[in-house]
C-alpha cells in the first residue's frame, strides 16, 4: 500500500518533470544552431554571426555535439530530427541537405530569398543544395574548392620552379624537387584526401567537360573510358614523388610539412590556407598558391550551408533573422576571410581577401558564367554520398596498390558506383 | 532490507502472508524497470535493426521492404577477393585482430597473474602499473601507439638516432601490416584488465589444495597446469565473453591508430556498419552487417554459455 503511494508519487513527479521541461522549451527568441565550428579561428568568424543576432534582439544557443567532428554531428542531427525536435538550423554538407529536404524536414524561407534576390548572387550550380523544386530552405556561408595546390615559396624559388600549367609541367616540377632532396608531395594518405586530389587529377586529365560527364552525368561510357584509364595512370605517376610515411596522415599535418618547407606542393582544398595563415605565413611571400595544373577557369566546389528545418510558427521569425544575417555580405566576406574559403554570394566585395581570396572570388564568378563551376565528387558534392564513398574505395585501392592497373581500376569504379546506386 | 523493515513492522499485525507475498514481489517490482529497459533498447532496437534490413533504408529509415536483397550483397561481396572489397577486408581483418587480441590477452594476463601471485615485494605497485592503461580511453590509447610507431617521428626515428640505422618497422603506416598495430595497441591496453580478473581467481583458489599438491609432490608447472587452471576456469570464461565483445566492438581504437582507413585496409565490421549507415546513407546495408554481426557472435557465444552452464548444473 505504502508502495503504491510511493509509486504514485513518483509517476506524479515525473510527469511534472516533464511538463515543466515542455514548457521551458518554448521560446521563439532563441536560435538553436548545430555546427562543428569549434575550433579557435571558425568559432571566432561564427562570433559575428551571433553578434549580429544579438542586436536584433535573439539569443544563440549552441547545439552541444559529443566527439565534435562533422560525423558526429551528423549523427546527433538525425536523432533530433527524427524525434520531432529539430534545431532552428544546423551546418550541413552537400546531399545531406537534400536528404533532409526529400524527407520534408526542411522549412521554406523562399519569400526571404525571392526579397533579397539570392538566386542572382548565389552560383547556379550551388543552388542545387539550397532549393528544392524552387523552394529555398538552406543558405550558403562560403564555397570552398579543391583544385588547388598550395607550394612552399622558398623551396620554389631554390629549386626554381614556375607556375606549372599542364600535368606534365606539375610532373617536371616535382622531379626538380626531388632531385633537391625536398619531398615533392606531401599527401595524406587517407581515403578522402586522396580522392580529393584526384578529382582535380581527372578534371586535369580529361578536362571540366568530361569530368561533368563521368561524375554529374555517371555516363558509363566515360567512367570506363581510355580517359578515365588515363587519370588513374596519371595518379600512379604521382605515386613515386610521395614520402613512404604518408599512408593515414591527417590533412593539417600534410600543409605543416608545406609550411616548413620539408615538402614542396600539396594538393588540397582551401581550407589548407587556415593553417599557412594559423602559422603566420603571408599568400604571394611565403606560400604560393595556383589553380590544380589544367584546370584554370574552373572551379570543383564544397561549400558549407545552414540547413533550415521546418520548425513550429514561434520560431520562424529567429529563423529568418539568421538566414538573413547569414548572408549579409558583410557576414560572409569577414566569416570567409578567417575560413580561407569565398564568399558563396558572388556580390562581395574582395576587398578584405588576400591574394589567394581575390583569386577565388574571381574564379568563381568566371566559372558560373562559364558553366564550369561543378561539385567535387570526393566531396560529395557531385554525387550522393553512397556513390562518393564508392569512388573514394577505388581510388584509395588503387594508390595503396590493392588494385593493380588503371584497367581494372575503371572496371572496378563501374562496379561500385553500380552497386551503391 | 532496513528499507523495507517499517512496512513489515506494519503489516505484522495484519497477516503473515502479506508480508511473504511482499517480499517476494520486491524484488521484481525492483527489477522491473531496468528489465524494461533492456527489452526495449536493447532486444528492441535489435529487432528493429533486424528489419531494418530488409528494407531500402537510405539516409532515414524505410519500410519499403526489399527481401534478402541486403543479404545477398553482402554474400557476394564477402567473395570478392581480388581486390578486395570492404566487406571481405572486415571480415579477414576481424578474424586476425580478434584473434590475436584475445589470444594474447588471455595468454599475458594469466602470465602476469601467475608471475605476480608468487607472493613478491611490491605487489601493490606493479598491479595498478599493469592495471593503469585500462583507465585510458581508446582514442588516447590508439593515438599515442600512432605516434609511437610512426617511423618518422616514433621508435623507429629512435633506434636510428642510437646508431641502429638498419632498424625498419613502418607497420603502421603500411595497409598491410595496419591492422596487426591495432591488436598491439589493444592488448597493450586490455592485457593488465585480464590480469586482474586472474589474479583475482588466483587468490581464490582454496590454500589447503596447494598445500596437498605440494604434499603429494606436484612441481609447480603441474601444480598450474592440472590443478590451478581448471578451478579458475570460470575466470576463463568470463575473460572471453569480455574479450571477445570488446574485439568486435573496437572502432575508435582502429581509427585512432590507422589515421581513416587508409586504402581500406583497416575495415572492421564496426567500422563498415558505422561508415555505411551513417556517413554513407545506406542504412540498411550498415543494419545487414550489424545483423550479420550480432548472428556470428550469438553462433561463437551461445554453444560456449550453454556448454558453461550445462556443466554448473550438473
Amino acid at each position: 500500500m505504502k508502495l503504491r503511494n510511493i509509486l504514485m508519487a513518483s509517476a506524479i513527479t515525473v510527469s511534472a518533470l516533464g511538463f515543466a521541461g515542455g514548457a521551458f522549451a518554448a521560446d521563439n527568441k532563441e536560435v538553436q544552431m548545430l555546427h562543428w565550428w569549434t575550433s579557435g579561428g571558425e568559432a571566432a568568424a561564427l562570433n559575428v554571426l551571433k553578434q549580429d543576432l544579438g542586436k536584433e534582439g535573439y539569443t544563440w544557443k549552441d547545439v552541444p555535439v559529443a566527439g565534435g567532428g562533422g560525423g558526429a554531428a551528423m549523427t546527433t542531427l538525425k536523432a533530433m530530427v527524427a524525434a520531432g525536435n529539430p534545431p532552428t538550423a544546423s551546418q550541413i554538407l552537400g546531399y545531406f541537405a537534400v536528404d533532409y529536404a526529400e524527407a520534408g524536414k526542411l522549412g521554406d524561407i523562399t519569400e526571404l530569398a525571392k526579397k533579397e534576390g539570392w538566386d542572382k548572387v548565389v552560383p547556379t550550380a550551388l543552388q542545387k543544395f539550397t532549393t528544392t523544386d524552387g523552394k529555398w530552405d538552406a543558405v550558403p556561408v562560403n564555397i570552398h574548392s579543391v583544385n588547388w595546390i598550395w607550394l612552399n615559396k622558398a623551396v620554389m624559388d631554390k629549386i626554381g620552379g614556375a607556375e606549372p600549367k599542364t600535368f606534365d609541367e606539375f610532373v617536371a616540377l616535382l622531379d626538380k624537387a626531388k632531385a633537391a632532396g625536398v619531398i615533392p608531395i606531401a599527401l595524406g594518405g587517407q581515403p578522402w584526401q586522396e580522392a580529393t586530389m584526384f578529382d582535380s587529377i581527372v578534371a586535369s586529365t580529361g578536362g571540366i567537360e568530361f569530368y561533368k560527364k563521368a561524375f554529374v552525368d555517371l555516363d558509363p561510357a566515360a567512367l570506363k573510358s581510355d580517359t578515365m584509364k588515363k587519370s588513374f595512370d596519371n595518379l600512379g605517376r604521382l605515386r613515386a614523388y610521395l614520402d613512404p610515411n604518408y599512408a593515414g596522415r591527417d590533412w593539417n599535418l600534410a600543409t605543416a610539412m608545406v609550411i616548413k618547407g620539408d615538402a614542396l606542393v600539396q594538393v588540397m582544398g582551401d581550407w589548407a590556407k587556415g593553417e599557412f595563415r594559423a602559422a603566420n605565413k603571408v599568400a604571394g611571400t611565403d606560400f604560393l598558391c595556383y589553380r590544380f595544373p589544367g584546370t584554370d577557369g574552373s572551379v570543383i566546389y564544397n561549400t558549407d550551408m545552414f540547413a533550415m528545418f521546418d520548425v513550429s510558427a514561434d520560431r520562424k521569425a529567429a529563423q529568418l533573422a539568421l538566414a538573413d544575417a547569414t548572408m549579409s555580405p558583410s557576414f560572409q566576406s569577414a566569416f570567409n576571410v578567417v575560413k580561407g574559403s569565398v564568399p558563396a554570394r558572388m556580390d562581395v566585395p574582395d576587398t578584405a581577401f588576400d591574394i589567394c581570396g581575390k583569386k577565388g572570388i574571381a574564379d568563381v564568378k568566371a566559372a558560373n558564367a562559364a558553366g564550369t563551376f561543378v561539385g567535387s565528387m570526393a566531396q560529395a558534392y557531385a554525387q550522393p554520398p553512397a556513390i562518393s564513398g564508392a569512388y573514394s574505395d577505388v581510388v584509395t585501392k588503387f594508390l595503396h596498390g590493392e588494385i593493380k592497373t588503371s584497367d581494372s581500376a575503371v572496371t572496378e569504379l563501374g562496379k561500385a558506383i553500380n552497386a551503391a546506386k | 532490507m532496513t528499507t523495507i523493515s517499517p512496512t513489515a513492522a506494519i503489516d505484522r499485525s495484519h497477516s503473515p502472508r502479506l508480508r511473504s507475498r511482499l517480499q517476494d514481489w520486491i524484488p521484481r517490482l525492483v527489477l522491473a524497470p531496468s528489465f524494461l529497459l533492456i527489452l526495449m533498447f536493447v532486444y528492441g532496437f535489435n529487432l528493429w535493426t533486424f528489419y531494418l534490413s530488409f528494407t531500402n533504408s537510405k539516409a532515414f529509415t524505410s519500410n519499403k521492404l526489399v527481401g534478402l536483397a541486403n543479404y545477398q550483397k553482402l554474400w557476394t561481396w564477402t567473395f570478392e577477393t581480388d581486390p578486395p572489397s570492404n566487406w571481405y577486408t572486415a571480415l579477414v581483418n576481424m578474424g586476425l585482430f580478434g584473434g590475436l587480441y584475445v589470444g594474447f590477452c588471455l595468454f599475458l594476463g594469466l602470465m602476469l597473474a601467475i608471475l605476480l601471485d608468487q607472493k613478491i615485494r611490491g605487489e601493490g605497485i606493479l598491479r595498478p602499473i599493469y592495471l593503469y592503461p585500462l583507465a585510458l580511453s581508446f582514442i588516447v590509447t590508439g593515438t599515442a601507439w600512432k605516434l609511437f610507431l610512426d617511423p618518422r617521428i616514433g621508435l623507429e626515428k629512435a633506434m636510428h638516432d642510437w646508431g641502429w640505422t638498419s632498424f625498419h618497422f613502418d607497420w603502421v603506416v603500411n595497409p598491410s601490416m595496419m591492422i596487426y598495430c591495432v591488436a598491439i595497441a589493444g592488448i597493450w591496453q586490455t592485457s593488465g584488465f585480464v590480469m586482474a580478473m586472474f589474479l583475482a581467481g588466483l587468490r581464490g583458489v582454496d590454500s589447503e589444495i596447494l598445500k596437498a599438491a605440494q604434499i603429494d609432490g606436484a612441481s609447480t608447472y603441474q601444480t598450474y597446469r592440472r590443478i590451478i587452471i581448471p578451478i579458475i576456469r570460470p575466470v576463463f570464461f568470463s575473460a572471453l565473453i569480455i574479450l571477445t565483445h570488446m574485439a568486435i566492438k573496437s572502432y575508435d581504437l582502429v581509427l585512432s591508430v590507422t589515421g581513416k582507413n587508409p586504402g581500406g585496409a583497416a575495415e572492421l565490421p564496426s567500422t563498415f556498419m558505422y561508415t555505411y549507415t551513417f556517413s554513407r546513407n545506406q542504412m540498411a546495408v550498415g543494419s545487414t552487417s550489424a545483423v550479420i554481426m550480432l548472428a556470428t557472435i550469438a553462433a561463437i557465444m551461445v554453444p560456449y554459455i550453454y556448454s558453461e552452464l550445462k556443466e554448473k548444473a550438473r
